[in-house]
């Protein structure tokens, strides 16, 4: 340990909650990792970051998943005059086996500063903090224990998924095979960045959407059905014996008044034409309730946080699509593509989906990737009388008609 | 195209990490139960059983934590184990007798276990001072504050519903926390600082104009740099990100903004946006008192005041806004009305309020 004190860290070892200072104090054997404690303290001393934008660096035949990062004051902190980051495409569902974890552990103590996030929010699996050096180094011995690198840049991000039907009983498909069969499909996309801006995939099994899809995808994949929720009557029964509040604490709440309690009967009953799927029945009770036969997802585009033109949530712009496991999922991909093409062609540099299409308007992109205008994708239609029409919805004048 | 080693070999597959109790039951969960703060028991079509024992973390983890985790796997769950987008670990049990030894041991290491359910979840965070160059905060420690002081609501779930808290270290918002229960952002305050010469040499000027979502930067071409109309810039950051010749850090100015009311989930009223509680706290490490106070005054009023079963924003949307002004003692500003470009929507255009003291 270095003989600087660092008194403003050492009240974040205090309290209940898991520490990250101990967290890095676990790893101060190491020279880089030990000058970063440091380098933080100065930061907590400062109220500032002592970092800075530097040279674009990177491992052969990518462009992304490396984050450059220097210190700006390399005189005091020559060891972390560079601390770059290199993210690591997690496993579908943030699954791993205890041999994979320490294979990862192990790597990252050769050459790195033995710090990781676990996960960034994108979903990476992060190693946090290394030298340009050893970024080839590493990014070869991470390839030949079958890991590779996540996006970064203006490239596919990291898709992520829910943990879906590994352990969830909503679960509308398949969620990891469909992460990881894109994640694969798309590996250009996703390591050498050419796009305006980065496009993010999020994958739900169901509209609880445990991953934020719709708020942090530009384009959130949510499970849903569209045939009827399954009820064990015998189940209900029990939930009612129980003592609970089914009228209250369901019925009540359903958004759309689709179902229905008779407490002399015991009985719960959903008018499938007015359920929205919202999943709160069935969260509130499990046992009784199960999401339909009939699944696939609602796909929706657009979600974003505030820069540059405020927050988007993804809009429906397919309320229904079935994923088809079998075909490899060739319709979704199919449209993918299109999205990513008149994206590609139209967006000025930096322009997320949403933005662009907020700025050419709905109905262009529909066009341009061809879907069908349909009334799920909007809460209420227009309300000003200030829309296009398209040459070909007119009554076309012969030549010279006109005075 | 690439001269050695492997590439475009993607993720390992799933189905390599996953245990043998979840590949005999994989999309044959019937139900779960929660059977206490922090253990879920999953229960399968063919009648097997899973237990998940969920443990915080403080998502910053050492490879020493990551080889501890590993032998716990290894000691209670054959070896496999998976973490949660919000930055807890969970250890995946097939045999009921080992969740209570687990939890002991992982207690006792000084791994929490809750944040299921009707608990406090972890707080989905950034970077912050730690490794990223336009942070307006550090997230860690303000983290690690805020959860220190609401530890026990990670440890019991009878919190009127799901609490989420999200925090970002400045306006890019990586963690996305613009629908959470609170959330938590960095922000600066006063306009960035121009270096002309650096601007002249390392900056693309179109792309920093461009970058401004009020128009506020205009092109000074004596200087072959741009200038900053300070009425209309409002700090975002967005210039300092693609031209670090912009410094918007200002130590003294920057803080904290603080949102509540937003959620992701569809159950009930659809996702929707966490709207401004506190335009400012100052950035005061190493324990951010004045924002652990905050948030600790807004999850208690919600614990106090919603019924059972409402989130923060549907606790909220029944009373109305203005009454959560008055609940929370809190002062509304002209910092809370909406100016940016899709403002109108939120004028209340009816004549229907509630009167507040
Ligand atoms: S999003 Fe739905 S399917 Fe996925 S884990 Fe959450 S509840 Fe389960
Ligand atoms: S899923 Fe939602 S909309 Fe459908 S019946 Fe249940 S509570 Fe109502
Ligand atoms: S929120 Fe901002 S400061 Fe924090 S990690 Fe993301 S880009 Fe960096
Ligand atoms: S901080 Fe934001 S608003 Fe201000 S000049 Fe820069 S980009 Fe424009």
């Amino acid at each position: 340990m270095s003989d600087k004190k660092r008194p403003l860290l050492d009240e974040l070892k205090k309290g209940p909650w898991p520490s990250f200072v101990k967290e890095m104090e676990k790893q101060a054997g190491n020279k880089m990792t030990e000058e970063a404690i440091d380098l933080l303290e100065r930061s907590y001393e400062d109220k500032m970051c002592h970092w800075k934008h530097g040279g674009i660096v990177g491992v052969r035949g990518y462009g992304g998943g490396v984050i450059g990062r220097y210190c700006d004051i390399p005189e005091e902190f020559p060891n972390v005059q560079e601390f770059h980051t290199m993210r690591v495409n997690q496993p579908s569902g943030w699954f791993y086996t205890s041999d994979a974890l320490r294979n990862l552990a192990d790597i990252w103590e050769k050459h790195g500063s033995g710090l990781t996030n676990m996960h960034g929010a994108t979903g990476d699996a992060v190693l946090l903090g290394t030298t340009t050096d050893h970024l080839q180094p590493c990014f070869d011995e991470l390839a030949e224990n079958g890991w590779d690198l996540g996006g970064s840049g203006s490239d596919l991000r990291t898709p992520s998924c829910c943990v879906g039907p590994a352990r969830c009983n909503n679960a509308c498909f398949d969620t990891l095979h469909l992460c990881h069969n894109l994640t694969n499909e798309y590996q250009d996309e996703l390591h050498r960045p050419m796009w305006p801006y980065k496009f993010k995939i999020k994958i739900s099994g169901c509209a609880n959407d445990c991953v934020s899809s719709i708020a942090r995808a530009d384009l959130s994949i949510i499970g849903t059905w569209r045939d009827s929720i399954r009820i064990d009557a015998e189940a209900v029964k029990e939930y009612a014996a129980s003592g609970m509040d089914i009228q209250g604490l369901v019925v009540d709440k359903c958004p759309t008044k689709a179902c229905a309690f008779d407490k002399e009967k015991a009985e719960f009953t959903v008018d499938d034409e007015n359920c929205v799927r919202c999943m709160h029945c069935i969260n509130k009770m499990p046992k009784a309730l199960r999401i339909g036969k009939d699944c696939g997802a609602t796909i929706l585009i657009g979600g974003k946080a505030t820069i540059v033109q405020s927050a988007f949530l993804s809009w429906v712009i397919v309320p229904f699509m079935k994923l088809n496991k079998e075909d490899g999922y060739a319709e979704l991909k199919d449209l993918l593509e299109r999205i990513w093409e008149w994206w590609d062609e139209n967006a000025k540099v930096r322009e997320r989906i949403g933005e662009l299409i907020y700025r050419k308007g709905m109905r262009t992109f529909l066009k341009e990737v061809g879907l069908e205008p349909k009334a799920q994708m909007v809460h209420h239609p227009r309300a000003n009388p200030y829309f296009f029409w398209w040459p070909d919805e007119l009554v076309q004048k012969e030549e010279g008609d006109e005075k | 195209m690439v001269a050695k080693g492997r590439t475009d070999i993607g993720p390992p597959h799933y189905e390599e990490m996953l245990p043998q109790i979840i590949k005999d039951n994989y999309g044959k969960w019937k139900y779960f139960e929660r059977i206490k703060p922090g253990v879920l028991k999953h229960v399968s079509e063919t009648g097997d059983e899973l237990y998940t024992v969920r443990a915080g973390s403080p998502r910053l983890l050492s490879i020493t934590s990551l080889r501890e985790f590993a032998d716990i796997a290894d000691k209670y769950c054959n070896g496999h184990l998976r973490f949660t987008s919000r930055h807890n670990v969970e250890f995946l049990v097939d045999d009921p007798e080992k969740v209570e030894p687990l939890i002991a041991e992982l207690e006792e290491r000084g791994w929490p276990v809750g944040g299921t359910g009707n608990c406090l979840n972890n707080i989905i965070h950034t970077q912050g001072w730690i490794h990223c160059h336009s942070a307006a905060t550090d997230a860690s420690g303000p983290v690690k504050a805020v959860m220190d002081e609401l530890f026990d609501y990670f440890k019991t779930d009878d919190l009127p519903a799901k609490l989420k808290i999200s925090m970002a270290c400045c306006l890019n918002m990586c963690g996305a926390v613009h629908c959470s229960d609170i959330a938590f952002v960095g922000i600066h305050r006063t306009i960035p600082k121009i270096d002309d010469e650096g601007v002249a040499k390392n900056c693309e000027i179109p792309n920093v104009i461009a970058a401004c979502p009020t128009g506020a930067i205009r092109p000074n071409p004596k200087a072959k740099s741009v200038s900053v109309n300070e009425e209309k810039c409002m700090y975002c950051g967005n210039c300092y990100t693609v031209c670090p010749s912009m410094k918007i850090i200002d130590p003294e100015n920057d803080g904290l903004a603080i949102f509540v009311g937003g959620k992701v989930s569809n159950a009930r009223s659809g996702p929707s946006f966490s709207r401004l509680a506190i335009p400012w706290v100052p950035n005061n490490p190493p324990r951010w008192d004045e924002l652990v106070s905050a948030i600790k005054n807004l999850v208690e009023i919600w614990v106090k005041n919603a019924k059972k079963g409402e989130r923060y924003g549907e606790w909220i949307e029944r009373i109305g806004w203005e009454k959560f002004f008055e609940i929370a003692e809190l002062p509304f500003t002209d910092k809370h009305i909406d100016d940016f470009i899709f403002s109108v929507p939120t004028f209340r255009t009816t004549t229907n309020f509630k009167y507040t003291k």
